[in-house]
């Protein structure tokens, strides 16, 4: 059984990978100042030429990249290539309308399935390897990442996407695969939902779970595993630095080690944004130094984690980081969906509805449910039942229009949601991860 | 020749009916009658009350939201297929019927019910021409 699908990267030394990350920053910092208008005006800004740019060491040197800047560039704005040479455009959901768009070239895809592919092996993950790929399929990142490294990795990749759950569960069972990849909630719903069809999981020939998008805790990896007679491990990634493979478990189970050849990564104080050392909690920051089609310096993920370059008993040298605890934004992430509170106000404003809301967020068995509380104003109210259901209804239909994700509706009483000192409370999260 | 009804949002939460008849009380407004419309979430709460504007200066002051609506009071003879007369002749005239609810009153002899119809003219006009009676505000104070 292979221990490792790109050796030379994953047990170099740190000087022979300091010198490819030098050699690639380079490149990458070239590209950005003659190709993107953005960041050739940013650099200039700040007097900085492509030449400055020496070693790694460099990097804390370059300006930061922050999701708004897609935003503005909004679609392909960002991009540093000619159109020819893109392959592959991925998106994820915008707080107003707006998506948040990526673009690969073919060497782009081949290397982030390289990343995935690392991943599936570290995970034990062979070429006699059924992976059933319950992400959703789409301009989101999840469900085509894992394809591309399943196939690269020589593995056979089964398509089958999100939702539908009794049918998951039968191609999991009729197929006999081995390895399950998903939303961690999900995950749990399916062991759930196979000891409710009183399947036996250790009749199933599933042996690995790759799980991510979205937080999870070695409480949930613990039942996961139990309920599904499983190894289950953590993928990292997010669709602005290229999707999942960006970081990845390995048997050790503690820690994701980062293809760090292409995405270099940086722990950086949220206030300050003064770098941290290793083991201090911070904010990652991303360095896209392999990529062509969209080279991001310094992009800001809102992710609080920490890196450490401490040995590992797998024998990889690549960089590890810890499993984030949180956001240093306001974003939430619902079922593996990103949403922000700035959204929801959006979809609000846009009915002609006052922006007096709350959402809380819930886990009921295993899966994230968002509530969004409404005050009930005099222009909407109504003495019929039915014309009050149907506001509910447009509400909901909304949203999820612009949220991409499901979002139960409760008229309130006026005044009755909570303010503190005057500041509404806007996001209440009850989820115990 | 309408009713005057005060509809207030309730949210379905412990106490809050307590809560606001309560204040309804203690400013001396006399509730003849009542209905509650629920979903699992809300309520719409209805009232017929001595004084409807009062009424509804006193809730909006303590922040809720409150509407007033025209419905009409019919009364029913108090024997078997009074009230199925009144209906007949509402929806044979096609005019849909929203809600309904009955309430006694001091008079022997016959019932109240107030009726939420989408026309309220065509309505006492076909109730007038079936000789039901339609009653006024002060009929029931």
């Amino acid at each position: 059984m292979k221990k490792y699908f790109t050796p030379e990267i994953e047990t170099a030394s740190r000087e022979y990978l300091r010198a490819v990350q030098s050699a690639r920053l380079i490149k990458m910092v070239h590209n950005c100042y003659n190709n993107v208008p953005f960041y050739k005006r940013k650099f200039d800004e700040i007097g900085l030429l492509p030449g400055d740019i020496k070693s790694i060491d460099d990097i804390t040197k370059l300006p930061f990249t922050i999701k708004q800047d897609l935003r503005d560039n909004y679609p392909f704005g960002m991009f540093a290539v000619p159109r020819d040479e893109l392959v592959r455009v991925h998106a994820s959901s915008g707080t107003t309308g707006k998506q948040t768009v990526v673009g690969y070239t073919k060497g782009d895809i081949e290397r982030w399935a390289e990343s995935t592919a690392r991943a599936l092996t570290a995970m034990g993950v062979t070429k006699d390897d059924y992976i059933h790929i319950s992400y959703g399929y789409g301009l989101f990142t999840g469900g085509l990442g894992i394809h591309y490294g399943a196939e690269k990795a020589g593995a056979t990749a089964i398509p089958v996407s999100s939702g539908n759950t009794k049918r998951q569960i039968q191609l999991l069972r009729d197929f006999g695969s081995n390895v399950l990849c998903c939303t961690p909630s999900y995950a749990m719903f399916i062991g759930e939902s196979i000891k409710e069809a009183g399947i036996d999981p250790k009749e199933l020939p599933l042996r690995i779970g790759i799980f991510g998008a979205e937080a999870w805790s070695e409480n949930m990896r613990q039942e996961i595993q139990k309920s599904l007679d499983i190894k289950a491990y953590d993928i990292y990634g997010l669709s602005e630095i290229a999707g999942p493979g960006v970081a990845f478990e390995c048997e050790e189970q503690n820690g994701m080690h980062i293809s760090e050849d292409y995405f270099y990564p940086e722990i950086i104080d949220p206030e300050t944004l003064e770098p941290l050392p290793d083991g201090v909690y911070g904010e990652l920051v991303f360095t896209c130094i392999g990529k062509e089609a969209l080279p991001l310096v310094r992009y800001r993920t809102h992710d609080i984690s920490a890196i450490t370059h401490e040995e590992c008993s797998c024998g990889r040298t690549l960089v590890k980081m810890l499993r984030p605890k949180g956001r240093s934004d306001d974003m939430l992430i619902i079922r593996g969906v990103n949403v922000f509170p700035s959204q929801v106000e959006h979809v609000i404003l846009q009915l002609g509805m006052e922006p007096n809301y709350q959402i809380v967020v819930d886990r009921v068995n295993n899966l994230d449910i968002m509530k969004v509380l409404i005050e009930m104003s005099d222009t909407m109210f109504s003495d019929s039942v039915r014309k009050l259901e149907e506001i509910e209804k447009t509400i909901s239909t909304a949203m999820q229009q612009t949220l991409g994700v499901h979002a139960v509706i409760k008229l309130v009483e006026p005044h009755s949601l909570p303010r503190s000192e005057g500041k509404a409370i806007r996001v209440i999260d009850n989820r115990v991860i | 020749m309408a009713i005057k009804q005060i509809s207030v949002f309730v949210e379905n939460k412990p106490g809050r009916l307590a809560e606001i008849t309560e204040l309804l009380a203690k400013n001396n407004i006399d509730i003849r009658a009542l209905s509650i419309a629920d979903t699992t979430d809300f309520g719409i709460l209805r009232l017929i009350v001595n004084d409807p504007e009062s009424t509804v200066q006193i809730l909006k002051n303590d922040g809720m939201t409150v509407s007033a609506t025209e419905v009409l009071g019919v009364a029913i003879p108090d024997v078997p297929g009074g009230f199925a007369k009144a209906i007949r002749t509402i929806t044979d005239k096609g005019i849909s019927l929203e809600y309904a609810y009955a309430f006694i009153t001091p008079k022997s002899g016959s019932a109240y019910v107030i009726i939420r119809v989408e026309n309220n003219e065509l309505a006492t006009e076909a109730l007038n021409d079936a000789g039901i009676k339609i009653i006024e505000q002060g009929d029931i104070f």
